[in-house]
């Protein structure tokens, strides 16, 4: 697949199409690939496409399309999802974009690699359904599936929203149980909830990463950041800010959250962030009718949108475990 | 030197706790931290907590003082300074030196008080590391985690724990925990330290060249064209600065809580766009900058200032932790040749 | 002997829209109807103003319970401003409950300006079940808490 990306990259640029390439850059290691942009040929000899290039490139293209040219990207299913929904945001103009999407069978995390006691990692190969990993410490073989990365254990779709040509095969949307996490927690008590939670944001250092990394939130100034706001803080001082933070970043992007994961993706404390998100969209499909935000670029979202007869806020009380 | 089967290491926990707080790395499903030890927890194997060692004589938040007005006077509240002795076992030789270098910063005139009352309360147990990983490069800043520092260094080898006193603090501690400990020939240890001297002779990232960071070259690292490149995709995150050891940059503010004020201190990172923001606006406005920045005070102003030592002790949490994978290692890389 | 202890009285915030609850408040003023003077009323132009901070930035400060009250679907001064506030304070209310945080410390109201009967009566009933939750606990900032 590497191979015809970059060849496909090299035609583009020559024949003028588009005058950048956002993809990934290899890393000091086979797992630590950084997102980038090239400008020619040569640089694209550092171009790299697999298993770990996971980061989601949509984002990107915020700042990108504001560029002069067009640029290329190579979008796996759920970085089409962000796009669509960027643009349906206005946020990203895609006439500026050459999509060239590209069929996906999910992406490993080298922190669960790590975490079956494999040290010292010198490279990784892939051998059909398994990755050979050299280290210091010997050869290991390791099935891809139980290395897979958490969020696309329970991938929603691995069809291309938006393109203007595929590489390899384009999937399907899955009907996947990616809210049984989320079923758990709402048949626990309350009680069991708030420890839960008390738990998981207490480790929280704010570092920000997810809300920076969300192709979601694309404020110009976040409120967070906002010295006038009078929550402006780079250090959460209080219990109590850690689970304002973060009910406010999933609530700004509930109703355009993809559910692409790369908040929990990026959390350096482990946090299951996702599942906030995956809260709201639950509740929105279950009360508002199925949405997934990012397949279409016009219709309205969950929460610019009403009916006349949408349920009260008491529904809370009759809905899931006390 | 003195020594403990691994499998009779509680009977130590139990005697180092017994007068103070013992803090230790311990496993979680997220990763390994320290914590407190109480009964029953267990060391963690992991080569590196998530966050550093740094959290105990520099917390992420510290309560400065309080202000009460009433009428037209005001009261200024001294905090509860905490005075409890502990002990932080398990750091590694990266961590430990990385409490060198907070020192020079927090110690050197005028003193901060906070700082120095907290590290004259805790006593650094190091061990050294049996597995280091590829992400290690801390011998490029002249650490040797065969020799770990700290009050107290320990070995370990299949069955045994070796601990050697390096400070008088360190002797106290040992001879508090006298009668679970075992005298042990001084070179105990030395067949570990062997074998891990062989295993970070094949490490990926072990002979950076560092020789383009000095003092004289600033201006040409300042300028250089490869910043932009390098921090293009930056999301301009905190993860690297608040994971770092020898990150210590914080910020001050003013909490009104309703009652009175809080002063307080918190961790800031020169990655986020408000850092150092004063009257006059933001000095430096874009992620180029800021990016640049971080790095330029790691590899040459810090060390212009401090005899040459780089503030980075290699630990390797940013190269694991980084967002989008960019790191020391890689500017380095970029940048560090003589010939840039 | 029993040690006399010192009765709970919550704080309650109620966000009133200007154009109804707010009236309706007054309402149940001039007709002398009581309602417990621990319920702190901030006038907001219309329920959809309330933004989700507000709600808890009230917790922080020192808020058990929060209530915000707007005109009656189809009544809007805006139009349409309460059908949004509808949903945006469902979902943040279930966020809540998710969180564990107690259900019954959160309410959403629909109070016209000639209801001051429903919002003495409304305020009664919450200041009652804010105070069967007693003091909150779990969306507190302990710098905010009175030593």
């Amino acid at each position: 697949m590497q191979e015809a990306m970059m060849r496909r990259a090299k035609e583009l640029l020559a024949d003028g199409t588009v005058n950048r390439v956002l993809g990934w850059q290899k890393g000091e290691f086979a797992y630590d690939h950084t997102p980038a942009v090239f400008d020619s040929a040569d640089q694209l000899e550092q171009f790299v496409y697999d298993d770990f290039t996971a980061a989601n490139l949509s984002k990107y293209l915020v700042k990108e399309t504001k560029q002069e040219g067009k640029i290329l990207a190579f979008l796996k299913p759920c970085d089409t999802y962000s796009l669509n929904q960027l643009t349906k945001e206005h946020r990203v103009n895609r006439d500026k974009v050459y999509v060239v999407g590209i069929g996906c069978e999910g992406k490993a995390d080298v922190e669960k690699i790590k975490a079956l006691g494999i040290d010292g990692i010198l490279g990784i190969k892939a051998e059909g359904d398994n990755f050979v990993v050299e280290t210091l410490y010997g050869n290991q073989t390791v099935a891809k599936t139980d290395v897979l990365a958490e969020r696309c254990v329970v991938c929603k779709s691995r069809k291309l929203m938006t393109y203007d040509e595929i590489l390899g095969e384009d999937g399907e949307v899955i009907n996947s149980n990616r809210f049984d996490m989320v079923e758990k927690l709402e048949n626990m008590t309350a009680d069991e909830r708030f420890a839960f939670w008390q738990n998981e944001l207490s480790r929280c250092i704010r570092c920000n990463a997810c809300r920076n990394v969300c192709p979601a939130c694309t404020c110009e100034k976040c409120v967070f950041d906002n010295v006038n706001s009078g929550i402006a803080n780079t250090a959460a001082a209080d219990s109590f800010e850690e689970k304002m933070f973060h009910v406010i970043r999933a609530f700004h992007v509930a109703g355009r959250c993809t559910d692409c994961g790369e908040c929990s993706r990026v959390c350096p404390q482990g946090i299951p962030l996702h599942l906030l998100n995956r809260k709201f969209i639950k509740d929105i499909n279950e009360l508002y009718g199925e949405y997934q935000a990012g397949e279409d670029t016009d219709s309205k979202g969950p929460l610019t949108n009403f009916t006349y007869d949408d349920c009260e806020p008491s529904i809370v009380h009759e809905r899931g475990v006390e | 030197m003195k020594q403990i089967k691994l499998d009779s290491i509680q009977s130590l926990f139990k005697a180092l706790s017994a007068t103070r707080t013992l803090y230790l790395p311990v496993d979680t499903p997220a990763g390994a931290d320290f914590k407190k030890y109480e009964d029953g927890v267990l060391w963690s194997g992991a080569l590196n907590t998530n966050r550093s060692a740094k959290d105990f004589f520099f917390p992420q938040t510290e309560n400065m003082m309080d202000f009460k007005v009433e009428g037209k006077t005001i009261e200024i509240i001294e905090p509860i300074r905490p005075d409890e002795d502990f002990v932080v076992f398990g750091v590694r030789a990266c961590d430990a030196r990385s409490f060198e270098l907070l020192d020079k910063v927090f110690l050197c005139d005028p003193v901060d008080t906070y700082y120095k009352n907290r590290r004259e309360h805790g006593v650094i147990v190091t061990v050294c590391c049996n597995k280091p990983a590829e992400t290690c490069f801390c011998t490029n800043f002249g650490i040797d985690p065969t020799a770990p520092g700290g009050d107290v260094a320990c070995w370990q080898d299949a069955d045994t724990l070796y601990l050697q006193a390096n400070t008088e603090a360190g002797e106290a501690l040992l001879q508090s925990a006298a009668d679970v400990l075992a005298e042990a020939d001084d070179s105990a240890a030395d067949g570990v330290k062997e074998t891990v001297k062989a295993i970070m002779a094949k490490l990926p990232i072990q002979n950076l060249d560092l020789s383009a960071f000095t003092e004289d070259n600033l201006l040409n690292l300042f300028g250089s064209e490869q910043w932009k490149k390098l921090s293009e995709a930056c999301l301009g995150c905190g993860t690297c600065t608040f994971v770092c050891p020898t990150c210590q940059c914080y910020d001050i503010k003013d909490f009104d809580t309703g009652h009175g004020i809080q002063r307080f201190r918190c961790w800031d990172s020169c990655m986020y766009s408000e850092f150092t923001r004063c009257a006059h606006g933001n000095p430096r406005l874009s992620q180029v900058e800021r990016f640049r920045q971080r790095f330029m005070h790691k590899l040459v102003y810090f060390p212009a200032n401090n005899n040459g030592d780089f503030s980075c002790v290699g630990c390797g949490r940013c190269l694991a932790k980084c967002p989008i994978s960019m790191n020391i290692v890689k500017v380095i890389k970029a940048l560090g040749g003589a010939n840039e | 002997m029993q040690v006399e202890k010192k009765e709970f009285k919550p704080t309650i915030v109620a966000f009133c829209c200007n154009w109804c609850s707010y009236a309706g408040a007054d309402l149940s003023g001039t007709n002398r109807l009581n309602y417990p003077a621990n319920v702190k009323i901030i006038r907001v132009p219309c329920s959809c103003r309330v933004n989700p901070m507000f709600v808890l930035r009230a917790f922080q400060r020192g808020a058990d319970g929060v209530i915000i009250c707007g005109c009656h679907p189809g009544d809007c001064h805006y139009t349409t401003g309460n059908y949004y506030a509808r949903r945006r304070m469902t979902l943040l209310f279930s966020m809540l409950d998710f969180l564990g945080i107690e259900r019954d410390r959160t309410r959403l109201e629909w109070v016209s300006a000639a209801e001051g009967a429903k919002f003495a009566k409304t305020m009664n009933e919450f200041v009652e079940a804010v105070t069967k939750l007693g003091e909150n606990k779990r969306l507190e900032d302990l710098r905010c808490k009175k030593q």
